[in-house]
Order: C-alpha cells, then structure tokens, then sequence
C-alpha cells in the first residue's frame, strides 16, 4: 500500500507517503498564502524522494480541518480531484487528530487540548484524553470564552502558542505534519475503521449581511 | 479531426463551476455548476459562497463533462484551467483541482486568461478566428474592447470601463427597479415591451473629448435611479418597462458605437462580441444592423457560450496545445488579476516544464 496524506488547514503546507509501516517521504512547509502554489510541487517532491510515481498511491487522505477556508479547501479540492482520476478512495481526517497524535508520538502524556490559529481572535480548537482519543467537537472560539474548559491540561498547536493567558502550557508540535495524519490513517485503514468524509469543516458561516434594503440616490 | 487537440477546461472565477471538453475547435461537453441563486439574495456574487459551492460542484462536473462528450479522462491531451483574472478564492479551487488531474493522468497543465478565454470561444461557433479580431468584452465584472492577432499570445487592451462593468450597471438598474439579481435577463425581458426613446438617458464618455475607447456606466445608473426616483416621490407610477428599454438602450448604444469605431480606426473587419452582456438580446440586434451599415463581419457565440463556461476554457486550451504554446508550472498561481496581455502563463522553463516530460 503507498497511502499519500495531505493537509492544508493550518499554515502548514504538508504532505507524506505511508506505505503501511513507516512514513517513507514527508515534507512541510510553512507559509500561510501561498497553499495554492506549494501543494503539487510537495507531492511530486515526496513521490521523487520515495522513488514512486502517482498511479502507485493506493489511497489518499487529507486534513479536513477546522481551518481558514481558502487554504481549506486547496487541500481538499487537490485531494479529491487525484483520487477522482486515479480512482482510489480519499478519507477524511480531522486536523486537529492529527496534530493530537502527534503530540502523543512525541511523548506527551495525559489529559490535553489542540488549538489552532482561527484568525479573528479565535482558536480552533478539540480536547483529548489521557488515551488521546479526542472527547469534544471541533469548535471555534474565543479563547477566553474558553479558558476554564481548557485550563489545568497542557495545549498543543501554533494556535495555542498565541494566547499565553488562556494556554500557559504548550507543547510541541507547534504545526501539523502529515507524516502523523498518515500514520494515523494508516492504524485505522488496518483495523478497518470508519473515517469521517473528506468534507470541510468550515465551523462558520460566510461573511455575507443580506443588503438593508435600497439606497436612495436623490437627497431626502 | 482526430488529430486536433482533446482539451478539458475548467472555469471557476466567478459563480459558475464550468467544464468543458474540445476537439479543436468542436465543442463534445459543457458542463456547468451554478451557485447564482445561493448569491440571489444578498444581490451579488459573496466570493466566500461561489468558493464554497466550487468545491462541492468540482468532481462530479468534470465527470459529468467527460461522461457528456463520451471520452476518457486518459485520452485528454491536455488540461486548461482559467489561471485569472477573478475572484481570488474561487479561482483557487478550479486551478488546484486542474493541477491534481494533469498530474494524476500525466497531462500538460495550461493555466489561461478568463478574457482571452470568452474571445477563443467563438471558434467553437464560428471556426478558426479571424486574425486580427476585435473583441468587446461586456459582462458583470469587465467591459474591454481588446484587438487580437494571436489569441494564444497577443491581445491588446483599447479601452476598457473606468467605474462599474456593463453587467454590474444591469444588476443596479434591475435593483433600483425591483426586479431581482442578476439584473440582465431581468432587464432584457421587461424591455421588450418597453419604448427604447421613452427616456433620453445618458450616453458616458462619448463628449469629443472624452476618451475613444473607454466605457462609463456609473453616471447613467445613477441617472435611471434619479429618474425613477423623482417618479415615485411624485407618486406617479414609474413605467418599468420604457425605463429598461432606455437604459438597455444607452448601454447598447454606447457599446456598438465604440466597438465599430475601433474597428474603423484599426481597419479590423471582424468584431466578436463576449461575455455575459453578449446574451442581451437588444445588444446582439443592435450590433448586427451598424455592423451590417458599416461593412464589419459581425461574430457572437450563443448565449450559453457567452456567460462563463467551461468550453470557453478548453477552446483556448486547445488553441494553445494546436500552437505549441508551453505548458504551466506545477506552482501556477491563481492571479485575480492577471493581465489581458497574458493569455496564458508559461512555465519558467518550457523545456523542463513538468507538463512536457510524460
């Protein structure tokens, strides 16, 4: 199996190839505006490094976020248009699972909380437990609206690492990679787990006001 | 024919997910996704839902496009995507999913201008393209009148609007008159039972001094609104109808005029008339007779073919593979605003291009 994991939710441009055992090929770089023009040079980059061509993939999966939506959706667009014509499945993964799991495979113990940049003063934002397994729906908030739900238990995520009142103890890492989001997939593939659709998890509406009504041109 | 080239394009500037597929200059498929009533009321495009429909409406239009024209993916010689300009987001979706399919089926990428695009899609109407063309631009988001020798490589802007797009002034008029978003079709019906000269409403930027290729429609919205306005105030019932056909008749007017005076000027005898505005049907009347009186051959595509599409796409496309034009990199930008003098966007460096070496 060649499973290739992407995600775009954060400002990490991250990509990796699992092929059941190891992650064989991964790279992340991060820059918030420019997933568009990263993301299928970072594909064909970890395909040339593990010495495979695209119609090896077997599956793909990609982060569904929550995240900022235009970066969002690069990832998710690019993820269902390959397996659209390779024909392999694309399964979705939430991003902050990913984040999680890697935060666990870097030794952290115990009850936590992942947080990533929402913009606008918010975090997105999941609590997991002592087995990491994640124990609310991703949301967005404030984070001082949040503050004694998360308080006592260390954070994880870039977005935590930006309101030291709220998370005073975070931990790495502070971005997603995908080498993590694919190991993650890779467990649930081989005890044949469900996966969540490779849908985006927006979280809010789109900024739009309905017009008051018409604007009068002759003075009143 | 089988030996022209099999092209799919993709079009997602603005609120319709477009897929089209050529051969040549034949048209197999024309798919499109509209997101128009989801915009309807808030009375105009929100990007953040056009960019959000686009990518639910992605995949299964292209299958859908494929499935139409009766190809298989694997058989395309290429992909075009519109690379710009646009709505930066929706552009975003449509050429990230273009990149994934040419590489995922090993296929040269050519990211393309939306502009050239709505000319070039008259050769699936009208066979190869006259060259030089002039073409007149008119749709909710530009008025250009734009003079071509090469459509894959030379497109020259003469004039274009300097407030509000042709289109935008109907989606106001149609605002100030109660009659719903988008304002063309809308304008378009209720002035056929309208009297064209019931209003003398103004004709911008045609004074001696004015510039001779550029277009203004903001001061003749505002005229429409001031004029209905007073109507209601005075507690007279405002003549829907007459108001349409003399504000359709002032945009036209002003259009036709400037188009056939551009031709004159260049000694272009061909005018190609695109875009979402093309489909007014006062607009394509117009343009036929002072054509005719000024001995210009005068080219519009169906009005399907005019709003933005997909095909539009796949005709430049093809046009570029027909040309040998160089593919795109696999790190193509969507530019919202990309320059009508860039048909479309190499790669840095056409012998490596990615596009080249499957």
């Amino acid at each position: 199996m060649l499973l290739l994991a992407l995600d775009t939710a954060t400002p990490a441009v991250t990509v990796a190839l699992h092929d059941g055992r190891d992650a064989v090929a991964h790279s992340t770089v991060v820059d918030a505006r420019r997933h568009g023009e990263l993301l299928l040079p970072a594909v064909d980059r970890v395909l040339t490094r593990a010495g495979a061509v695209v119609g090896d993939l077997t599956g793909i999966v990609v982060g569904v976020g929550p995240g900022p939506y235009t970066g969002l959706r690069v990832g998710l667009v690019t993820a269902a248009s390959l397996g659209d014509a390779l024909g392999v499945p694309v399964h979705g993964l939430c991003t902050l699972d990913g984040l999680a799991y890697a935060a666990r495979d870097g030794g952290l113990t115990g009850p936590f909380t992942v947080a990533t940049d929402a913009r606008r003063k918010e975090v997105y934002w999941a609590r997991y437990d002592d087995a990491g397994a994640r124990v609310t729906e991703p949301a967005v908030d404030r984070p001082a609206d949040i503050a004694a739900q998360v308080a006592g238990a260390p954070a994880v995520g870039a977005g935590a690492a930006l309101y030291p009142e709220v998370f005073p103890d975070v931990r790495p890492p502070a971005h997603q990679d995908a080498a993590a989001l694919a190991a993650l997939a890779a467990g649930k593939l081989a005890r044949g787990e469900e996966f969540p659709p490779a849908l985006p998890l927006y979280l809010r509406r789109p900024d739009a006001q309905v017009p008051a009504g018409y604007k009068q041109v002759l003075p009143k | 024919m089988a030996d022209e080239p099999l092209v799919l394009g993709i079009e997602t500037s603005c609120d319709e997910t477009g897929v089209g597929i050529v051969r040549g200059h034949t048209l197999l498929a024309d798919a499109v996704a509209s997101s128009v009533e989801e915009h309807a009321r808030f009375g105009g495009v929100v990007p953040e839902v056009a960019s959000r429909a686009h990518l639910e409406a992605m995949v299964p239009t292209i299958r859908r496009a494929l499935k139409d024209a009766g190809v298989a993916a694997s058989d395309l010689d290429g992909i075009a995507v519109t690379a710009g300009p646009g709505l930066a987001g929706a552009l975003l979706v449509g050429v990230s999913a273009a990149k994934a399919y040419a590489y995922a089926l090993g296929k040269p990428l050519y990211g393309v201008n939306h502009l050239a695009s709505h000319i070039c899609v008259d050769q699936l109407e009208h066979g190869a393209l006259p060259e030089p063309t002039m073409a007149l631009l008119v749709s909710g988001g530009h008025s250009s009148l734009l003079l071509t020798t090469d459509i894959t490589s030379d497109v020259r802007p003469l004039g274009s609007t300097i407030d509000d797009a042709a289109g935008e002034a109907f989606d106001k008029v149609a605002r100030v008159l109660g009659l719903g978003f988008p304002g063309g079709p809308a304008v378009d019906r209720y002035a056929r039972d309208g009297d064209p000269k019931a209003i003398r409403f103004p004709r911008g930027l045609t004074g001696p001094r004015d510039p001779v290729y550029d277009f203004s429609f903001s001061g003749l919205k505002t005229a429409v609104a001031r004029w209905v306005e007073e109507r209601r105030r005075e507690g007279a019932d405002v003549p829907i109808a007459d108001v349409a056909a003399s504000f359709q008749e002032a945009v036209t007017d002003v259009l036709t005029r400037k188009a056939i005076r551009a031709c004159k000027d260049h000694g272009v005898e061909h005018l190609m008339i695109g875009g979402g505005v093309a489909a007014n049907s006062r607009l394509r009347a117009m343009a036929q007779r002072r054509c005719a009186d000024a001995g210009i051959e005068l080219r519009v595509p169906r009005p399907k073919l005019c709003t933005d599409n997909g095909a539009m796409v796949a005709a430049l496309g093809a046009e570029m593979v027909a040309r040998g034009r160089s593919a795109s990199d696999w790190d193509l930008p969507a530019d919202s605003s990309l320059p009508v003098t860039e048909p479309h966007v190499p790669g840095r460096t056409p012998a490596t291009a990615p596009g080249h070496h499957h």
